[in-house]
């Protein structure tokens, strides 16, 4: 049996998230990751730790404190300003082999599931990818990882026994976001680097960053399916509207580019938990179900009467979405500019 | 540089219309199902063979699985690759994405010079998008992953490309060998080649490789090189919703969502 570079007899009573950053904030997946964290932690009486890298991540230190880590274990170095996987990768195996924490979480993000590809094979230990629920034993410390299963409708549930640490990566929105408290304290430790820049294979020769959403911060969130028949500007109508309402999709019309990647609702996807979610030309398909359970309210709009969709909806309306969605889009425009008046 | 010669790592999976659960026995139904090449790694075949247009040299499929895979493969032979891989042994069973990966690696390793490997995003069936990072960890080569463009400069020996991410894109350079993981659905993969099918399907187009051709360590490969394991299955809950229809036409319909809509905002 392959054991990992450390064992379960030889870790620490710590779970760790990887505080993945961008132009000074955290993804909203970290801090979603630290409330989970910090509720595992607490039930255990086990400590929760951040880990940091950047060339400057001083101030995010803080805000991760703030959000709940008992301890940031930060990385600063200027080839650490832009994600590369050696340089992430190679800090970051260091820092965890000097912490040994129990368990490892990342944000499914295309750079932290790259880092979780690199990191599980060198520490040669399992990989939850995409858990759509995460709990601990209390007694043995093991980390029992929920996973939706291929085809829909059966949860898997997946752990480890000796090896360590175990990880697992979660989409963004499974978990609710932690509350800032600027009253809570804990640690920085700096985690020693000797980095070279021959060291790094790869290099960045361009970065286009900004207007980026994040679909499990709205209010409201217009979905399309096949039935829109590409018309995402029919939803953003209706979106433009409503207060913090979000256009999304499912997964047909972003591989078809339709849409963007990071609009896509659902198990690879984002799981979004709005007070009102409409489905437009949606089938209902259980990978897409997993990303509106959350909703307060879903509404779905479909031709087929017999559509999966309405199992898993509030208000079932039977039509077609290309011609009922303009007339909401002009009725709740009449509406509010009478409530305006 | 030498010929270029890339490797398209490819999965055969079940296709995912036609998976059905059974909701007694909770689990899932394979019997009867077709299977097929992953579809993202169609996306990533593509790639290679659009280089290979391109810059000339070789493209190899290598697989993992029984030998059943050997006819969906050939498919990707008459697509234009010229050959085909597939380990396969009882011992690789049971493999998880550590096991996987190792054993891909070493199949790469096998075949000597290989300038670019390619992957799909993930996999239809698995989607734990963990291959493409795990090898290049094996391999201890660079990587690019989630590609939609790819380009490679045949002097300095390094592969660039183009990847979106959240509200933008970047533009990476590595140098090969490395790892490529192709966005899904970024390109059209191409038809068989009629003219090639005949050539494409003979048995001579595909090498079987087993564990000890591999010379694989045992307690690195299948069950036994996979920490993790699936202790239970559950059903997943499904929220109770009201399923209430709304009737009328589409302007009392309208009202009646536009409503809605503003009842659940203030």
């Amino acid at each position: 049996m392959v054991s990992s570079i450390y064992d379960a007899a030889s870790a620490s009573d710590t779970i760790w998230v990887y505080l993945e950053h961008e132009s000074g904030e955290f993804e909203g997946v970290s801090l979603q990751l630290l409330s989970k964290g910090r509720q595992l932690a607490d039930q255990l009486g086990w400590k929760l730790a951040g880990i940091l890298m950047g060339r400057q991540p001083d101030a995010l230190a803080k805000q991760a404190i703030a959000f709940g880590v008992d301890e940031v274990w930060m990385g600063v170095h200027q080839l650490l300003e832009s994600f590369t996987i050696e340089a992430y990768t190679k800090v970051f195996y260091e820092a965890v082999l000097e912490g040994k924490p129990s368990v490892l979480l990342l944000g499914a993000t295309p750079n932290g599931r790259d880092l979780a590809g690199r990191l599980a094979v060198r520490l040669r230990t399992g990989l939850n990818a995409d858990c759509t629920g995460l709990e601990i034993e209390s007694e043995s410390g093991v980390l029992i990882s929920q996973v939706s299963g291929f085809g829909g409708g059966i949860l898997a549930l997946i752990e480890m026994g000796l090896h360590r640490p175990q990880m697992a990566t979660v989409r963004s929105g499974v978990f609710d976001a932690p509350d800032a408290n600027n009253t809570r304290s804990g640690v920085v430790i700096e985690i020693p680097i000797s980095l070279k820049e021959d060291e790094l294979n790869t290099k960045v020769l361009e970065k286009v960053t900004g207007g980026g959403v994040d679909l499990s911060q709205a209010q409201v969130i217009l979905a399309g399916g096949r039935g829109v028949e590409g018309d995402f500007e029919m939803l953003a109508e209706l979106a433009d509207l409503l207060p913090r309402a979000e256009v999304g999709a499912t997964r047909p019309p972003v591989d078809e580019g339709f849409i963007e990647r990071e609009r896509q609702i659902g198990q690879t996807g984002v799981v979004c938990s709005p007070r009102v979610a409409v489905c437009c030309g949606i089938s209902g398909a259980f990978h897409f179900i997993v990303g509106v359970e959350k909703a307060d309210v879903v509404i779905a709009i479909n031709s087929d009467p017999k559509a999966e969709i309405f199992q898993h909806a509030d208000y079932c309306i039977v039509g077609d979405v290309n011609e009922i969605l303009p007339k909401i889009t002009a009725c709740l425009r009449t509406s509010l500019e009478v409530a305006d008046a | 540089m030498p010929e270029l010669h890339s490797v398209v790592c490819v999965k055969v999976v079940p296709k995912s219309e036609e998976i059905r659960v059974d909701p007694k026995r909770m689990v899932l139904v394979r019997e009867d199902v077709r299977s097929e090449i992953n579809p993202p790694d169609m996306n990533a075949l593509e790639i290679a063979l659009r280089l290979k247009d391109r810059f000339g040299g070789a493209v190899s499929i290598l697989s993992m699985g029984p030998t059943s895979f050997v006819p969906f493969l050939k498919v990707g032979a008459a697509m234009g690759a010229d050959h085909i891989y597939l380990l396969s042994d009882r011992d690789f069973a049971g493999a998880d994405t550590l096991a996987t990966t190792y054993t891909l690696a070493l199949g790469i390793r096998k075949l000597g010079k290989v300038n670019l490997v390619f992957c799909g995003e993930e996999s239809a069936d698995g989607a734990t998008g963990q291959v493409p990072a795990g090898l290049a960890e094996w391999l201890d080569i660079g990587q690019l992953s989630m590609l939609t463009e790819i380009d490679i400069d045949t002097v300095n020996s390094s592969a660039r490309g183009r990847r979106e991410i959240g509200g933008g894109y970047e533009i990476l350079e590595v140098g090969m060998p490395c790892v490529v993981s192709v966005q899904t659905a970024c390109n059209e993969p191409r038809f068989m080649d009629y003219d090639r099918k005949s050539w494409a399907f003979d048995d001579s187009r595909v090498t079987l490789w087993n564990a000890e051709d591999l010379d694989a360590a045992p307690e690195l490969i299948g069950i036994h090189g996979s920490p993790t394991i699936v202790s239970g299955l559950a059903e997943a809950a499904v929220r109770e919703r009201r399923r209430e229809f709304i009737e009328g036409t589409s302007e009392e319909i309208a009202k009646q969502v536009s409503e809605i809509l503003r009842q659940n905002l203030t």
